[in-house]
């Protein structure tokens, strides 16, 4: 085969007419006609007042919202994510009372409007004045004012936490039951015990389903903290801007600062997603055609007695440190 | 073959198993001698997977009893009653015993090294460098030390099933249990994986090996057990069996694999 090849010339390579597209070109040219039509009214169109943007996009009240935005934002799904595991994991259990209970779970706070369970939340301590621990028809050990341990702020995030809870949860369940039963049975077979086969094998393989959706339920959950003036909490960037919107009477420069902050925030969360991802695709996403070999390791493994082998390697660097 | 010492290792006696309503196996006794090579073959559906299965509790045994050792897999006998073993006395037996899978099972985030040393760290409590280093001696015995750091996506089937042997010997079982372990291979890879089965039977290892490849029964079994509808139809010594049959159902098997 080899010398058939080299002896003959390269080959002439096939110059075929492609198709052409003519629809390509005509669609191109509308959306990037509309497009420019688009700017230059947001350019030209002076109620966009783009100075009061300008002015009002690195006020302190707004900057401020930001940061509370923020901290609703991870807090309540940091609450989620282990409520979430929680629920996933009970779902799957043996025990019957702990399955029920997670469906029940998912049941009512997906079943019920978050601006309802935040509005409850912020209703808690009229439900219940005093929050109180003690032996059930026995004596009290201690208590305390709701007002004191709820506030507006821990209301917030229990209201957009646990809600966030029951959506996580069937992310999570259904990560779970992607992986294949065979891993379950290789880890069992190799005597590792429950939690060690939910942490180590299963979980780690399932987050390459879950991180995708739980990265669009962030997402989500950044735009949603704009309801905790239900509860009420009135710090958020959404309130932030409202309220100044209100004082100087132009409700769309500052919905234009809103819109900028929250893509920014967007933006940076798809980093991260894109590196969480990156992260538990290992082994299965990654371009795994080229394998890199650490040579080292390789002619280690090679060597019976891999200590053995790691010696000479030493002593090589020793001349270099002495020429030093 | 193998200088087999007559002491049994493995005792399965009056197995049965049902799912359901279908009862898949029909009182299963088999006698597998410490250092012995038993070799299960059957058509599908014979439930010979099924009993491999119920040596390490992947499936719970309906009926009857099988001993590893001195240890009754799964229950405690208290005056003359079984109770059911904690989840966690069951993974204590399990690491006694290694199994290897018809689709390998290797865990597919981790690479061939951490595979094999997953078990040993997290389960037996080894240190990284110990079980670094055993993992890469094992992985060597396999004929895979070159691919230590390679993920099993990068691996062809036959290496993955190496590294997968590699993985259950690092727990240095008393007993390998294989489940078909060719027959998800290339033609052309089976001879790798049955040559390291074949050393490792070499080394005394006590093994059960669910298989279709009569020419490994042939080589390397020291017993050979026919099963099919759920029973044991004819159990002895390989090379007898296989060059002559005693039974019209055994016959018509092995006419058609061979």
């Amino acid at each position: 085969m080899d010398h058939h090849q080299a002896g003959h010339a390269a080959p002439v390579l096939n110059d075929a007419v492609p198709v052409r597209h003519p629809g390509r070109w005509i669609s191109a040219i509308i959306i990037v006609g509309v497009l420019a039509l688009m700017v230059q009214s947001v350019i030209t169109n002076h109620n966009f007042r783009w100075d009061v943007v300008g002015t009002y996009i690195l006020d302190v009240k707004v900057v401020q919202g930001v940061g509370w935005t923020l901290l609703l934002t991870v807090a309540s799904m940091v609450i989620a994510i282990v409520l979430a595991i929680l629920l996933a994991v009970m779902r799957q259990s043996d025990n019957p009372v702990l399955r029920y209970t997670s469906w029940v779970w998912v049941w009512f706070f997906r079943g019920t409007p978050v601006y309802t369970q935040l509005v409850f939340w912020g209703l808690i301590a009229v439900l219940y004045p005093k929050i109180s621990a003690g032996v059930p028809f026995g004596p009290e050990l201690f208590s305390v004012d709701t007002s004191t341990v709820i506030t507006a702020l821990v209301a917030a995030i229990l209201g957009l936490g646990l809600n966030e809870s029951a959506y996580l949860a069937e992310i999570f369940r259904a990560g779970l039951k992607s992986v294949d039963k065979g891993q379950t049975e290789a880890a069992e077979a190799l005597g590792m015990g429950k939690g060690k086969i939910m942490w180590r094998i299963i979980l780690p393989q399932a987050m390459r389903i879950i991180v995708p959706p739980t990265g669009n339920e962030t997402i989500g959950m950044l735009k949603t903290t704009s309801l905790v003036l239900a509860v009420p909490f009135t710090l958020d960037l959404t309130f932030a801007t409202n309220a100044l919107a209100n004082r100087i009477y132009l409700p769309v420069p500052l919905l234009i600062v809103a819109a900028i902050w929250y893509l920014v925030i967007t933006s940076l969360l798809m980093v991260g997603q894109h590196y969480i991802e990156a992260y538990y695709g290992k082994g299965v996403d990654t371009n795994l055609a080229p394998a890199v070999i650490n040579p080292a390791a390789a002619k280690a493994a090679a060597a019976v007695a891999p200590s053995a082998e790691a010696e000479p390697s030493l002593k090589m660097e020793f001349p270099e440190e002495e020429a030093k | 073959m193998t200088i087999t010492t007559q002491k049994p290792l493995v005792r399965i006696e009056g197995l049965h198993k049902y799912f359901g309503p279908h009862h898949v196996l029909r009182g299963i006794d088999l006698t597998v001698n410490q250092g012995e090579v038993s070799v299960v073959i059957g058509p599908s559906g014979s439930g010979k997977s099924t009993m491999l299965r119920c040596v390490n509790l992947l499936e719970t045994i309906s009926a009857g009893r099988i001993s590893v050792g001195d240890q009754l897999i799964g229950y405690r006998e208290v005056n003359g009653r079984l109770h059911d073993l904690k989840v966690k006395e069951i993974a204590a037996q399990r690491r006694e015993i290694g199994m290897v899978f018809q689709r390998f099972n290797l865990f597919p985030h981790k690479t061939a090294l951490y595979n094999v040393m997953e078990a040993p760290v997290q389960v037996k409590g080894k240190s990284k460098s110990d079980a670094k280093k055993a993992a890469l001696e094992l992985l060597d015995r396999v004929g895979l030390a070159d691919r230590a750091n390679h993920y099993p996506a990068q691996l062809s089937g036959g290496q993955q099933q190496r590294v997968a042997i590699a993985r259950a010997l690092a727990m240095e079982p008393e007993l390998m249990l294989f489940d078909e372990p060719t027959s998800a291979l290339d033609p052309e890879l089976v001879g790798d994986v049955l040559n390291v089965m074949k050393d490792l039977a070499k080394s005394g290892m006590t093994m059960i090996v669910v298989t279709h490849e009569i020419g490994f029964a042939r080589e390397v079994g020291d017993r050979l057990t026919f099963m099919d509808g759920g029973v044991v139809v004819e159990s002895g010594d390989p090379r007898e069996i296989i060059a002559n049959p005693q039974h019209a159902r055994t016959k018509e098997f092995l006419s058609r694999v061979l």
